[in-house]
């Protein structure tokens, strides 16, 4: 019992300090992608490449005079952002990162826990912080603010519906809501992925899934909440400092956790795209070499006078990613974590991406949208999964 | 470890039920309702229902409540102001209540005489398999029936919402 506490202590200090520093670092990752899809730097002045961005970012927002407006409702007005924060970095400790690794003799699973109604949580949890958004655009007492409240609120209750829909069917051919077991269940390679699995591939349940979770998380092309050109910036309009740094966190957060659970669901997890013998331990080496050697190149040729110094180091970094990936005492956990995380960093990387690329829906097409095509779809595959699972077992 | 927990929770949802009707402003009803049903989820889960717990936080305090406040918000509902109570209610309400409270526990007592207190870990029959199966053979008639209720219901809504065509 006490060693569980121990360990429980551990594993949530852990991912609590890998959880913020990604929260901070996506948001340089954002700035930098989309500037390059802008045909335009992006930050470039604190650090080699803007890298301690964030670091100031997080300064600035801390040291930033915190204004309460008068005429607002001070108990919902600040309960608010808290609200908004705590749902966002609840619901991903029951998300499973890894099999069990063995640290100092303790065996342990790279999850903090594991719910027999492990995906029913992340649902009700991530339902619960529409109340952040909702609340503080009314207890703002301003109306550009209710306007970003009520449409956020109208837009998460109607997206949850696809959203849990398509969760459905991948769970139908795991059957089981435990996520460490949907995962367990595809282990074997990209055929044995939900996305591509028989009976029935559940790609149009993906696709679903991550439409509704851009506009869950109110991400281009539905960020009509915080629609900028006609609402000021929505909901968050009257908060500043850390309140207001609440919220954003709350966003990227909530980003992190969808991609976790796409990942999850259809993605196989933390399994490999084909199984270790046939030399997948090798790939995440040969990748971080390849980037090692271009960013090399690069710093031999370089474009701009201060890459001479960065990016050779860089080079070096990654070649020493490259080769730690090759130890075999660290590749029981690390090659786990590798997929893990590229998986979901690619889908991360698709929201960044259609925020550069995709102008915003109009309201009514945004509720045209999920109630007269994405509900149907997302039903009629929840059918067809069904009917497919029941045939075959 | 378990009786503590349920006594927090227990005292929590009596307060936020006190406070639904005891506030002034609609939205702060509502939130304390949330409050309720949060508080609620968690004796489910003390109880080992760990599929009502979660069905009750997604249904009543994710989707139907944030309905409420929604609404709430749209009417930009303002605060209500008290009322002169009715010498019924000043005479007869609290006396009332105490004969109301009484006659719970006491037929409490009556029906459970044995009634033990409940642990967790105790009942396992909450699991989400369990209640499938049980929607789907023992209880599947008042399900269905349910289900074509509910079905009435919406569409009456949409007859009733719905704008007279020139």
């Amino acid at each position: 019992m006490d060693s569980f506490i121990v360990i429980s202590l551990i594993k949530v200090a852990v991912l609590f300090a890998v959880l913020l520093t990604t929260l901070a670092y996506l948001q340089w990752v954002e700035r930098k992608v989309i500037a390059h899809i802008q045909v335009r730097p992006g930050p470039y002045r604190v650090g080699p490449h803007g890298l301690l961005q964030p670091l100031a970012d997080v300064i600035k927002l801390i040291t930033k005079e915190d204004l309460m407006p008068s005429y607002v409702n001070r108990t919902l007005y600040l309960a608010a952002p808290f609200i908004a924060i705590t749902m966002a970095l609840l619901s991903i400790c029951v998300i499973p990162f890894g099999p069990t690794i063995e640290v100092a003799g303790v065996r342990t699973w790279m999850q903090m826990t594991d719910l027999n109604i492990g995906v029913l949580f992340v649902l009700a949890v991530s339902s619960m912080g529409v109340y952040g958004i909702a609340l503080a655009g009314w207890a703002s007492n301003n109306k550009y603010s209710l306007l970003g409240g009520l449409r956020s609120s109208a837009q998460m209750i109607s997206y949850e519906l696809p959203l849990s829909l398509a969760i459905a069917s991948p769970l139908l051919l795991a059957n089981s809501l435990s996520l460490r077991e949907v995962v367990g269940k595809q282990a074997g390679g990209v055929w044995t992925w939900n996305v591509l699995h028989g009976p029935f591939p559940q790609i149009f349940a993906f696709l679903i899934f991550l439409i509704a979770a851009f506009a869950e998380t109110n991400r281009v092309p539905f960020d009509l909440p915080e629609a900028e050109n006609e609402l000021v910036a929505g909901f968050h309009t009257e908060y500043s400092s850390m309140k207001f740094a609440s919220f954003f966190m709350a966003e990227y957060a909530n980003m992190i956790t969808v991609s976790c659970m796409a990942t999850v669901l259809f993605l196989g997890g933390w399994t490999p795209p084909w199984p270790a013998e046939y030399g997948s331990r090798f790939v995440p080496t040969a990748i971080f070499a390849l980037a090692g050697l271009v960013a090399l190149y690069h710093g031999v040729n370089y474009a701009r006078r201060r890459d001479k110094y960065s990016l050779p180091v860089f080079g070096v970094i990654f070649l020493a990613i490259a080769a730690l990936f090759l130890l075999p005492m660290v590749q029981g956990w690390l090659l786990p974590l590798f997929w893990f995380f590229a998986k979901a960093g690619a889908i991360l990387f698709a929201f960044i991406w259609v925020r550069g690329t995709l102008p915003r829906f109009r309201y009514d097409q945004l509720m045209g949208f999920t109630w007269k095509f994405l509900f149907p779809a997302a039903m009629l595959n929840l059918l067809v999964t069904g009917f497919l699972v029941a045939w075959f077992s | 470890m378990d009786l503590i927990l349920f006594g927090i929770f227990a005292v929590v949802a009596v307060l936020c039920a006190i406070n639904v009707v005891v506030q002034t402003h609609p939205i702060s009803s509502a939130i304390s309702l949330v409050g309720v049903m949060g508080s609620l989820a968690v004796l489910y889960l003390l109880l080992g229902a760990e599929f009502i717990a979660a069905a009750q936080v997604i249904v009543y305090a994710g989707a139907i409540m944030v309905l409420f406040v929604f609404v709430i918000m749209l009417l930009n509902a303002g605060t209500e102001g008290k009322k002169g109570r009715s010498l019924m209610v000043q005479l007869l309400g609290a006396p009332l209540l105490v004969a109301f409270l009484g006659l719970t526990c006491y037929f409490v007592q009556r029906l459970f005489p044995q009634a033990d207190e409940v642990h967790f870990g105790g009942f396992t029959g909450g699991t989400a398999k369990a209640i499938g199966e049980a929607l789907f053979t023992t209880y599947l008639l008042p399900f269905e029936v349910t289900s074509v209720l509910i079905l009435i219901a919406i569409i009456g809504a949409i007859v009733l919402a719905r704008k007279e065509m020139d």
